[in-house]
Protein backbone atom coordinates (compact mmCIF):
# COMPACT_ATOMS: atom_id res chain seq x y z
CA UNK A 1 0.00 0.00 0.00
CA UNK A 2 2.27 2.84 1.29
CA UNK A 3 1.43 6.43 2.05
CA UNK A 4 2.99 9.55 0.59
CA UNK A 5 2.90 13.13 1.73
CA UNK A 6 4.53 16.24 0.31
CA UNK A 7 4.47 19.93 1.10
CA UNK A 8 5.94 22.73 -1.00
CA UNK A 9 5.65 26.19 0.53
CA UNK A 10 5.07 29.30 -1.54
CA UNK A 11 4.75 31.65 1.43
CA UNK A 12 8.07 32.00 3.33
CA UNK A 13 6.14 32.87 6.51
CA UNK A 14 5.16 29.20 6.82
CA UNK A 15 8.76 27.93 6.63
CA UNK A 16 9.25 27.74 10.43
CA UNK A 17 6.25 25.37 10.57
CA UNK A 18 7.22 23.04 7.71
CA UNK A 19 8.31 20.19 9.97
CA UNK A 20 5.27 20.49 12.23
CA UNK A 21 2.89 20.33 9.27
CA UNK A 22 4.77 17.50 7.57
CA UNK A 23 4.96 15.36 10.71
CA UNK A 24 1.18 15.56 11.18
CA UNK A 25 0.65 14.57 7.56
CA UNK A 26 3.07 11.66 7.92
CA UNK A 27 1.44 10.34 11.08
CA UNK A 28 -2.01 10.40 9.47
CA UNK A 29 -0.71 8.02 6.81
CA UNK A 30 0.31 5.37 9.37
CA UNK A 31 -2.59 3.10 8.31
CA UNK A 32 -1.14 2.96 4.82
CA UNK A 33 2.39 2.10 5.90
CA UNK A 34 3.30 1.05 9.43
CA UNK A 35 6.57 -0.79 8.53
CA UNK A 36 8.90 2.15 8.25
CA UNK A 37 8.89 5.84 7.52
CA UNK A 38 11.16 8.49 6.14
CA UNK A 39 11.26 12.06 5.05
CA UNK A 40 13.35 14.60 3.18
CA UNK A 41 13.43 18.20 4.32
CA UNK A 42 14.81 21.07 2.26
CA UNK A 43 16.13 23.66 4.71
CA UNK A 44 15.52 27.36 4.14
CA UNK A 45 17.98 29.29 1.97
CA UNK A 46 21.34 29.90 3.57
CA UNK A 47 21.06 26.78 5.71
CA UNK A 48 24.37 25.68 4.35
CA UNK A 49 27.22 27.93 3.29
CA UNK A 50 28.17 28.43 -0.32
CA UNK A 51 30.56 25.76 -1.51
CA UNK A 52 29.55 23.33 1.16
CA UNK A 53 27.36 20.26 0.99
CA UNK A 54 25.34 18.47 3.66
CA UNK A 55 25.85 14.73 3.87
CA UNK A 56 23.27 12.80 5.87
CA UNK A 57 24.95 9.73 7.39
CA UNK A 58 23.07 6.88 8.93
CA UNK A 59 24.50 4.38 11.36
CA UNK A 60 23.58 1.95 14.12
CA UNK A 61 23.60 4.70 16.74
CA UNK A 62 25.08 8.05 17.82
CA UNK A 63 28.27 6.50 19.27
CA UNK A 64 29.16 4.67 16.04
CA UNK A 65 28.45 7.79 14.01
CA UNK A 66 30.53 9.95 16.36
CA UNK A 67 33.51 7.64 16.09
CA UNK A 68 33.20 7.43 12.28
CA UNK A 69 33.10 11.23 12.05
CA UNK A 70 36.11 11.54 14.36
CA UNK A 71 38.03 9.02 12.27
CA UNK A 72 37.08 10.80 9.09
CA UNK A 73 38.16 14.21 10.41
CA UNK A 74 41.49 12.87 11.53
CA UNK A 75 42.27 10.84 8.41
CA UNK A 76 41.31 13.56 5.95
CA UNK A 77 42.46 16.53 8.07
CA UNK A 78 38.96 17.88 7.91
CA UNK A 79 36.82 19.87 10.28
CA UNK A 80 33.20 19.00 9.59
CA UNK A 81 30.25 20.61 11.30
CA UNK A 82 28.15 17.70 12.60
CA UNK A 83 24.51 17.77 13.70
CA UNK A 84 23.44 14.59 15.49
CA UNK A 85 19.90 13.31 15.31
CA UNK A 86 19.52 9.83 16.76
CA UNK A 87 20.75 7.31 14.15
CA UNK A 88 21.53 10.04 11.61
CA UNK A 89 24.20 12.71 11.55
CA UNK A 90 24.29 15.62 9.14
CA UNK A 91 27.79 16.69 8.17
CA UNK A 92 28.45 20.02 6.49
CA UNK A 93 31.60 19.60 4.41
CA UNK A 94 33.30 21.39 1.50
CA UNK A 95 31.53 20.25 -1.69
CA UNK A 96 34.77 19.45 -3.51
CA UNK A 97 35.67 16.84 -0.87
CA UNK A 98 32.43 14.87 -1.11
CA UNK A 99 33.82 12.00 -3.22
CA UNK A 100 36.90 11.64 -1.00
CA UNK A 101 34.71 11.51 2.11
CA UNK A 102 32.34 8.94 0.59
CA UNK A 103 35.33 6.79 -0.43
CA UNK A 104 36.84 6.96 3.04
CA UNK A 105 33.56 6.05 4.73
CA UNK A 106 32.99 3.13 2.37
CA UNK A 107 36.46 1.76 3.09
CA UNK A 108 36.75 2.51 6.79
CA UNK A 109 33.30 2.79 8.31
CA UNK A 110 31.25 -0.31 7.56
CA UNK A 111 27.66 0.11 8.76
CA UNK A 112 27.64 3.82 8.06
CA UNK A 113 25.63 4.79 4.98
CA UNK A 114 25.47 8.10 3.20
CA UNK A 115 21.72 8.52 2.83
CA UNK A 116 21.77 11.80 0.98
CA UNK A 117 23.83 14.73 -0.19
CA UNK A 118 22.54 18.18 -0.84
CA UNK A 119 23.02 21.87 -0.46
CA UNK A 120 19.66 21.99 1.30
CA UNK A 121 18.25 18.46 1.50
CA UNK A 122 18.49 16.13 4.51
CA UNK A 123 16.95 12.64 4.53
CA UNK A 124 15.94 10.66 7.61
CA UNK A 125 14.44 7.18 7.55
CA UNK A 126 14.00 4.31 9.95
CA UNK A 127 12.02 1.16 10.56
CA UNK A 128 9.07 1.72 12.90
CA UNK A 129 5.79 3.55 13.16
CA UNK A 130 5.75 6.94 11.43
CA UNK A 131 5.02 8.81 14.67
CA UNK A 132 8.05 7.32 16.40
CA UNK A 133 10.30 7.92 13.39
CA UNK A 134 9.18 11.57 13.23
CA UNK A 135 9.79 11.95 16.96
CA UNK A 136 13.24 10.34 16.93
CA UNK A 137 14.45 12.91 14.45
CA UNK A 138 12.40 15.81 15.84
CA UNK A 139 10.75 16.45 12.48
CA UNK A 140 8.24 18.70 14.20
CA UNK A 141 10.89 21.32 14.89
CA UNK A 142 12.50 21.29 11.43
CA UNK A 143 12.14 24.32 9.19
CA UNK A 144 12.40 24.62 5.44
CA UNK A 145 10.81 25.34 2.10
CA UNK A 146 9.60 21.89 1.14
CA UNK A 147 9.54 18.33 2.33
CA UNK A 148 8.45 14.88 1.27
CA UNK A 149 7.55 11.92 3.45
CA UNK A 150 6.68 8.26 3.06
CA UNK A 151 5.12 5.55 5.18
CA UNK A 152 5.94 2.08 3.90
CA UNK A 153 4.11 -1.20 3.60
CA UNK A 154 6.76 -3.33 1.90
CA UNK A 155 6.00 -5.46 -1.15
CA UNK A 156 9.09 -5.60 -3.38
CA UNK A 157 11.94 -5.84 -0.87
CA UNK A 158 12.57 -6.43 2.82
CA UNK A 159 11.54 -4.18 5.72
CA UNK A 160 14.89 -2.56 6.40
CA UNK A 161 16.01 1.00 6.84
CA UNK A 162 17.70 0.86 3.46
CA UNK A 163 14.41 -0.18 1.90
CA UNK A 164 12.61 2.81 3.41
CA UNK A 165 11.90 5.90 1.35
CA UNK A 166 12.80 8.59 0.31
CA UNK A 167 15.53 7.46 -2.05
CA UNK A 168 18.19 9.80 -3.27
CA UNK A 169 20.63 9.16 -6.08
CA UNK A 170 21.62 12.73 -6.87
CA UNK A 171 22.48 15.92 -5.04
CA UNK A 172 19.35 17.50 -3.55
CA UNK A 173 17.22 14.98 -5.47
CA UNK A 174 14.83 12.61 -3.78
CA UNK A 175 11.85 10.47 -4.63
CA UNK A 176 9.07 8.66 -2.81
CA UNK A 177 6.92 6.04 -4.45
CA UNK A 178 3.61 4.31 -3.92
CA UNK A 179 3.34 1.26 -6.15
CA UNK A 180 5.68 -1.33 -7.57
CA UNK A 181 7.86 -1.46 -10.67
CA UNK A 182 8.22 -4.59 -12.76
CA UNK A 183 11.20 -3.68 -14.95
CA UNK A 184 13.51 -2.47 -12.18
CA UNK A 185 16.08 -5.26 -12.56
CA UNK A 186 16.67 -4.59 -16.24
CA UNK A 187 16.67 -0.84 -15.75
CA UNK A 188 19.11 -1.08 -12.82
CA UNK A 189 21.53 -3.02 -15.03
CA UNK A 190 21.26 -0.44 -17.79
CA UNK A 191 21.73 2.47 -15.37
CA UNK A 192 24.82 0.79 -13.88
CA UNK A 193 26.29 0.87 -17.37
CA UNK A 194 25.68 4.62 -17.29
CA UNK A 195 27.77 4.83 -14.12
CA UNK A 196 25.04 5.00 -11.50
CA UNK A 197 25.43 3.09 -8.26
CA UNK A 198 22.64 1.44 -6.30
CA UNK A 199 22.72 0.54 -2.63
CA UNK A 200 19.71 -1.82 -2.56
CA UNK A 201 17.61 -4.25 -4.59
CA UNK A 202 14.68 -1.89 -4.19
CA UNK A 203 12.53 -0.90 -7.20
CA UNK A 204 12.05 2.68 -6.04
CA UNK A 205 15.79 3.32 -5.88
CA UNK A 206 15.89 2.46 -9.58
CA UNK A 207 13.21 5.04 -10.33
CA UNK A 208 15.22 7.65 -8.39
CA UNK A 209 18.35 6.62 -10.29
CA UNK A 210 16.52 6.85 -13.59
CA UNK A 211 15.41 10.43 -12.90
CA UNK A 212 18.90 11.43 -11.72
CA UNK A 213 20.34 9.97 -14.92
CA UNK A 214 17.87 11.83 -17.17
CA UNK A 215 18.56 15.10 -15.37
CA UNK A 216 22.32 14.50 -15.55
CA UNK A 217 21.83 14.10 -19.32
CA UNK A 218 20.25 17.55 -19.44
CA UNK A 219 16.55 16.90 -18.96
CA UNK A 220 14.53 19.15 -16.69
CA UNK A 221 12.67 17.50 -13.81
CA UNK A 222 9.49 17.76 -15.84
CA UNK A 223 11.09 16.16 -18.92
CA UNK A 224 12.62 13.38 -16.84
CA UNK A 225 9.22 12.55 -15.39
CA UNK A 226 7.60 12.68 -18.85
CA UNK A 227 10.01 10.05 -20.14
CA UNK A 228 9.55 7.89 -17.02
CA UNK A 229 6.00 7.31 -18.23
CA UNK A 230 7.35 5.29 -21.17
CA UNK A 231 10.49 3.81 -19.62
CA UNK A 232 9.12 2.58 -16.30
CA UNK A 233 6.78 -0.38 -16.24
CA UNK A 234 4.52 -0.86 -13.25
CA UNK A 235 2.31 1.00 -10.86
CA UNK A 236 3.45 4.29 -9.49
CA UNK A 237 2.55 7.56 -7.94
CA UNK A 238 5.78 9.52 -7.52
CA UNK A 239 6.48 12.65 -5.55
CA UNK A 240 9.87 14.17 -6.33
CA UNK A 241 11.88 16.94 -4.73
CA UNK A 242 14.81 18.91 -6.10
CA UNK A 243 16.67 21.87 -4.60
CA UNK A 244 13.99 24.30 -5.77
CA UNK A 245 11.35 22.05 -7.29
CA UNK A 246 8.51 19.73 -6.40
CA UNK A 247 6.74 17.39 -8.81
CA UNK A 248 4.08 14.70 -8.96
CA UNK A 249 3.31 12.06 -11.57
CA UNK A 250 1.00 9.04 -11.70
CA UNK A 251 1.20 6.14 -14.15
CA UNK A 252 -1.44 6.00 -16.93
CA UNK A 253 -3.58 3.42 -15.09
CA UNK A 254 -3.52 5.53 -11.91
CA UNK A 255 -4.42 2.77 -9.44
CA UNK A 256 -2.42 4.37 -6.67
CA UNK A 257 -4.30 7.16 -4.96
CA UNK A 258 -3.33 10.82 -4.93
CA UNK A 259 -4.95 14.01 -3.71
CA UNK A 260 -3.51 17.49 -3.95
CA UNK A 261 -4.38 20.84 -2.45
CA UNK A 262 -3.14 24.20 -3.64
CA UNK A 263 -3.50 27.64 -2.08
CA UNK A 264 -1.56 30.90 -2.39
CA UNK A 265 0.62 29.65 0.46
CA UNK A 266 1.44 26.06 -0.46
CA UNK A 267 1.05 22.98 -2.63
CA UNK A 268 0.35 19.79 -0.69
CA UNK A 269 0.19 16.15 -1.68
CA UNK A 270 -1.38 13.24 0.19
CA UNK A 271 -2.18 9.64 -0.68
CA UNK A 272 -5.52 10.40 0.92
CA UNK A 273 -7.34 13.61 1.71
CA UNK A 274 -7.07 12.74 5.42
CA UNK A 275 -3.39 13.67 5.31
CA UNK A 276 -4.22 17.22 4.25
CA UNK A 277 -6.96 17.92 6.77
CA UNK A 278 -4.78 19.80 9.29
CA UNK A 279 -3.24 22.25 6.80
CA UNK A 280 -4.07 25.94 7.20
CA UNK A 281 -6.85 27.13 4.88
CA UNK A 282 -7.62 23.62 3.60
CA UNK A 283 -11.35 24.41 3.57
CA UNK A 284 -10.86 26.97 0.84
CA UNK A 285 -7.94 25.28 -0.98
CA UNK A 286 -8.28 23.97 -4.53
CA UNK A 287 -8.44 20.24 -3.85
CA UNK A 288 -7.97 17.96 -6.88
CA UNK A 289 -6.79 14.54 -7.96
CA UNK A 290 -3.77 14.68 -10.25
CA UNK A 291 -4.68 13.17 -13.61
CA UNK A 292 -3.03 9.99 -14.83
CA UNK A 293 0.11 10.31 -16.98
CA UNK A 294 0.32 14.05 -16.39
CA UNK A 295 3.36 15.71 -14.86
CA UNK A 296 2.66 18.38 -12.27
CA UNK A 297 5.66 20.49 -11.35
CA UNK A 298 6.31 23.58 -9.27
CA UNK A 299 9.52 25.55 -9.10
CA UNK A 300 10.80 28.32 -6.91
CA UNK A 301 13.14 30.85 -8.47
CA UNK A 302 14.70 33.16 -5.85
CA UNK A 303 12.83 36.49 -5.54
CA UNK A 304 10.08 35.39 -7.93
CA UNK A 305 6.67 33.90 -7.37
CA UNK A 306 6.49 30.10 -7.50
CA UNK A 307 5.73 28.76 -10.97
CA UNK A 308 3.57 25.75 -11.77
CA UNK A 309 0.02 24.42 -11.71
CA UNK A 310 -2.74 26.74 -10.51
CA UNK A 311 -6.12 27.05 -12.09
CA UNK B 1 -32.49 15.71 14.74
CA UNK B 2 -29.47 13.65 15.82
CA UNK B 3 -26.15 15.27 14.99
CA UNK B 4 -22.66 13.88 15.11
CA UNK B 5 -19.32 15.68 15.12
CA UNK B 6 -16.73 13.15 14.00
CA UNK B 7 -13.96 15.29 15.47
CA UNK B 8 -15.27 14.50 18.94
CA UNK B 9 -17.19 11.21 18.54
CA UNK B 10 -15.72 8.09 16.98
CA UNK B 11 -16.92 7.09 13.51
CA UNK B 12 -17.80 3.59 14.68
CA UNK B 13 -20.29 5.08 17.11
CA UNK B 14 -22.02 6.91 14.27
CA UNK B 15 -22.17 3.88 11.99
CA UNK B 16 -23.34 1.66 14.87
CA UNK B 17 -26.15 4.10 15.70
CA UNK B 18 -27.19 4.27 12.03
CA UNK B 19 -27.15 0.49 11.68
CA UNK B 20 -29.34 0.08 14.78
CA UNK B 21 -32.18 2.16 13.33
CA UNK B 22 -35.42 0.33 12.65
CA UNK B 23 -37.29 0.93 9.37
CA UNK B 24 -40.02 2.87 11.20
CA UNK B 25 -37.62 5.08 13.15
CA UNK B 26 -38.59 8.66 13.91
CA UNK B 27 -34.95 9.75 13.77
CA UNK B 28 -35.09 10.25 10.03
CA UNK B 29 -32.64 13.08 9.59
CA UNK B 30 -29.01 12.92 10.70
CA UNK B 31 -26.39 15.63 10.48
CA UNK B 32 -22.68 14.76 10.41
CA UNK B 33 -19.88 17.31 10.72
CA UNK B 34 -16.08 17.04 10.70
CA UNK B 35 -15.76 14.03 8.36
CA UNK B 36 -12.15 15.05 7.51
CA UNK B 37 -11.82 12.38 4.84
CA UNK B 38 -12.59 9.44 7.13
CA UNK B 39 -13.43 6.16 5.40
CA UNK B 40 -16.73 4.25 5.32
CA UNK B 41 -18.88 7.05 6.71
CA UNK B 42 -22.57 6.04 6.64
CA UNK B 43 -21.76 2.75 4.93
CA UNK B 44 -24.20 -0.14 5.16
CA UNK B 45 -27.37 1.85 5.87
CA UNK B 46 -30.68 0.00 5.68
CA UNK B 47 -33.43 2.45 6.65
CA UNK B 48 -35.35 5.24 4.90
CA UNK B 49 -33.45 8.06 6.60
CA UNK B 50 -31.35 10.93 5.34
CA UNK B 51 -27.79 11.65 6.41
CA UNK B 52 -26.26 15.00 5.58
CA UNK B 53 -22.46 15.20 5.79
CA UNK B 54 -20.77 18.58 5.96
CA UNK B 55 -17.29 18.32 4.43
CA UNK B 56 -15.06 15.90 2.49
CA UNK B 57 -15.43 12.16 2.98
CA UNK B 58 -12.93 9.34 2.40
CA UNK B 59 -13.33 5.91 0.84
CA UNK B 60 -16.59 3.94 0.46
CA UNK B 61 -18.92 6.60 1.83
CA UNK B 62 -22.52 5.31 1.66
CA UNK B 63 -21.24 1.96 0.42
CA UNK B 64 -23.85 -0.82 0.24
CA UNK B 65 -26.55 1.80 0.79
CA UNK B 66 -30.15 0.59 0.96
CA UNK B 67 -33.15 2.95 1.21
CA UNK B 68 -31.23 5.85 2.71
CA UNK B 69 -30.47 9.28 1.28
CA UNK B 70 -26.87 10.39 1.83
CA UNK B 71 -25.84 13.91 0.96
CA UNK B 72 -22.15 14.88 0.92
CA UNK B 73 -21.51 18.61 1.00
CA UNK B 74 -17.95 18.18 -0.21
CA UNK B 75 -15.76 15.77 -2.16
CA UNK B 76 -15.90 11.99 -1.91
CA UNK B 77 -12.97 9.56 -1.96
CA UNK B 78 -12.67 6.20 -3.71
CA UNK B 79 -15.82 4.08 -4.14
CA UNK B 80 -18.61 6.39 -3.04
CA UNK B 81 -21.94 4.45 -3.02
CA UNK B 82 -20.13 1.28 -4.14
CA UNK B 83 -22.50 -1.67 -4.23
CA UNK B 84 -25.53 0.53 -3.48
CA UNK B 85 -28.79 -1.44 -3.54
CA UNK B 86 -31.32 1.40 -3.42
CA UNK B 87 -31.71 4.93 -2.14
CA UNK B 88 -30.07 8.19 -3.18
CA UNK B 89 -26.50 9.40 -2.80
CA UNK B 90 -25.64 12.96 -3.76
CA UNK B 91 -22.07 14.33 -3.84
CA UNK B 92 -21.97 18.12 -4.11
CA UNK B 93 -18.28 18.19 -5.02
CA UNK B 94 -16.01 15.82 -6.97
CA UNK B 95 -15.80 12.05 -6.55
CA UNK B 96 -12.63 9.97 -6.77
CA UNK B 97 -12.30 6.74 -8.72
CA UNK B 98 -14.77 3.83 -8.76
CA UNK B 99 -17.82 5.93 -7.87
CA UNK B 100 -20.92 3.72 -7.84
CA UNK B 101 -18.85 0.59 -8.49
CA UNK B 102 -20.88 -2.65 -8.70
CA UNK B 103 -24.04 -0.83 -7.52
CA UNK B 104 -27.31 -2.68 -8.09
CA UNK B 105 -29.84 0.13 -7.78
CA UNK B 106 -30.64 3.59 -6.47
CA UNK B 107 -29.45 6.92 -7.81
CA UNK B 108 -25.97 8.43 -7.47
CA UNK B 109 -25.63 12.09 -8.45
CA UNK B 110 -22.23 13.79 -8.56
CA UNK B 111 -22.31 17.55 -9.06
CA UNK B 112 -18.60 17.82 -9.93
CA UNK B 113 -16.32 15.43 -11.78
CA UNK B 114 -15.85 11.72 -11.15
CA UNK B 115 -12.43 10.09 -11.49
CA UNK B 116 -11.42 6.89 -13.26
CA UNK B 117 -13.60 3.75 -13.33
CA UNK B 118 -16.88 5.51 -12.56
CA UNK B 119 -19.64 2.89 -12.59
CA UNK B 120 -17.22 -0.02 -13.01
CA UNK B 121 -19.21 -3.28 -13.06
CA UNK B 122 -22.45 -1.42 -12.28
CA UNK B 123 -25.43 -3.75 -12.05
CA UNK B 124 -28.51 -1.54 -12.21
CA UNK B 125 -27.71 1.78 -10.52
CA UNK B 126 -28.45 5.10 -12.21
CA UNK B 127 -25.47 7.44 -12.08
CA UNK B 128 -25.64 11.09 -13.14
CA UNK B 129 -22.38 13.06 -13.26
CA UNK B 130 -22.75 16.77 -13.94
CA UNK B 131 -19.06 17.19 -14.73
CA UNK B 132 -16.74 14.77 -16.55
CA UNK B 133 -15.64 11.19 -15.84
CA UNK B 134 -12.19 9.59 -15.98
CA UNK B 135 -10.75 6.64 -17.90
CA UNK B 136 -12.13 3.08 -17.93
CA UNK B 137 -15.55 4.22 -16.75
CA UNK B 138 -18.41 1.69 -16.97
CA UNK B 139 -15.87 -1.11 -17.43
CA UNK B 140 -17.86 -4.38 -17.60
CA UNK B 141 -21.01 -2.48 -16.69
CA UNK B 142 -23.92 -4.87 -16.68
CA UNK B 143 -27.11 -2.87 -16.16
CA UNK B 144 -28.33 0.61 -15.29
CA UNK B 145 -27.55 3.99 -16.78
CA UNK B 146 -24.53 6.29 -16.64
CA UNK B 147 -25.33 9.86 -17.67
CA UNK B 148 -22.51 12.36 -18.08
CA UNK B 149 -23.05 16.03 -18.79
CA UNK B 150 -19.37 16.63 -19.47
CA UNK B 151 -16.74 14.47 -21.18
CA UNK B 152 -15.63 10.86 -20.79
CA UNK B 153 -12.01 9.69 -20.57
CA UNK B 154 -10.27 6.85 -22.37
CA UNK B 155 -11.77 3.40 -22.93
CA UNK B 156 -15.36 4.20 -22.02
CA UNK B 157 -17.52 1.10 -21.57
CA UNK B 158 -14.80 -1.49 -22.15
CA UNK B 159 -16.26 -5.03 -22.20
CA UNK B 160 -19.68 -3.56 -21.61
CA UNK B 161 -22.81 -5.67 -21.08
CA UNK B 162 -26.26 -4.07 -21.04
CA UNK B 163 -25.73 -0.79 -19.20
CA UNK B 164 -26.66 2.33 -21.18
CA UNK B 165 -24.21 5.21 -21.36
CA UNK B 166 -25.36 8.74 -22.21
CA UNK B 167 -22.63 11.34 -22.72
CA UNK B 168 -23.21 14.97 -23.65
CA UNK B 169 -19.59 15.98 -24.23
CA UNK B 170 -16.71 14.29 -25.98
CA UNK B 171 -15.53 10.73 -25.47
CA UNK B 172 -11.76 10.35 -25.59
CA UNK B 173 -12.01 6.75 -26.76
CA UNK B 174 -14.35 3.79 -26.57
CA UNK B 175 -13.25 0.54 -24.93
CA UNK B 176 -13.41 -2.90 -26.51
CA UNK B 177 -16.90 -3.83 -27.73
CA UNK B 178 -18.42 -0.42 -26.86
CA UNK B 179 -20.07 1.42 -29.75
CA UNK B 180 -22.20 4.48 -30.34
CA UNK B 181 -25.86 3.65 -30.86
CA UNK B 182 -28.77 5.70 -32.17
CA UNK B 183 -30.90 7.69 -29.72
CA UNK B 184 -34.40 6.42 -30.23
CA UNK B 185 -37.52 7.85 -28.55
CA UNK B 186 -37.37 5.27 -25.78
CA UNK B 187 -33.84 6.40 -24.95
CA UNK B 188 -34.77 10.08 -24.98
CA UNK B 189 -37.62 9.25 -22.62
CA UNK B 190 -35.40 7.19 -20.32
CA UNK B 191 -32.72 9.90 -20.24
CA UNK B 192 -35.34 12.60 -19.50
CA UNK B 193 -36.46 10.50 -16.51
CA UNK B 194 -32.91 10.18 -15.16
CA UNK B 195 -32.22 13.89 -15.64
CA UNK B 196 -35.48 14.70 -13.85
CA UNK B 197 -34.53 12.42 -10.95
CA UNK B 198 -31.25 14.34 -10.69
CA UNK B 199 -33.15 17.64 -10.67
CA UNK B 200 -31.93 18.69 -14.10
CA UNK B 201 -35.24 19.08 -15.94
CA UNK B 202 -35.10 22.16 -18.13
CA UNK B 203 -31.37 22.60 -17.61
CA UNK B 204 -30.16 20.18 -20.26
CA UNK B 205 -32.06 18.56 -23.09
CA UNK B 206 -31.85 14.79 -23.70
CA UNK B 207 -31.30 15.57 -27.39
CA UNK B 208 -27.82 16.95 -26.57
CA UNK B 209 -26.59 13.48 -25.54
CA UNK B 210 -25.20 10.55 -27.50
CA UNK B 211 -25.79 6.96 -26.51
CA UNK B 212 -23.14 4.25 -26.18
CA UNK B 213 -23.71 0.57 -25.56
CA UNK B 214 -22.42 -2.92 -26.11
CA UNK B 215 -21.80 -4.33 -29.60
CA UNK B 216 -22.37 -7.72 -27.91
CA UNK B 217 -19.48 -9.42 -29.70
CA UNK B 218 -17.67 -10.39 -26.48
CA UNK B 219 -20.57 -12.14 -24.78
CA UNK B 220 -19.39 -15.59 -25.73
CA UNK B 221 -15.96 -16.99 -26.35
CA UNK B 222 -15.18 -16.98 -30.03
CA UNK B 223 -12.39 -19.26 -31.17
CA UNK B 224 -11.32 -16.66 -33.72
CA UNK B 225 -10.29 -14.45 -30.79
CA UNK B 226 -8.08 -17.11 -29.21
CA UNK B 227 -4.95 -15.36 -30.46
CA UNK B 228 -5.83 -12.26 -28.45
CA UNK B 229 -5.41 -14.05 -25.11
Amino acid sequence: MCGIVGLFLKNPKLEPQLGAMLSKMLETMTDRGPDSAGFAVYGSDGASEAGSVKLTLRGPGPAALRSAVAGLEEALALSAQATERDTHTVLAVPAERETEIRDWLRANAPGIDVVSAGRRMEIYKEVGLPASVAERFALERMTGTHGIGHTRMATESAVTTNGAHPFSTGTDECLVHNGSLSNHNDLRRRLRHEGLTFATQNDTEVAAGYLSWRMREGASLEQALESSLTDLDGFFTFVVGTENGFAVVRDPIACKPAVMAETDDYVAFGSEYRALVGLPGIDTARVFEPEPAKVYAWERVPNQPVSGERQ
Amino acid sequence: MPSFDLRSAPLRELNRALHALRPDTNETHWAVTGPDGRHAIAAGLDAPISVEIEGNVGYYCAGMNKLATVLVNGNAGVGVAENMISGFVHVRGDASQSAGATAHGGLLVIDGNAGARCGISMKGVDIVVKGSIGHMSAFMAQAGTLTVLGDAGEALGDSLYEAKLYVRGSVKSLGADCIEKPMRDEHLRELAEKLAAAGLTGEVSPSEFRRYGSARTLYHFNVDNAGAY
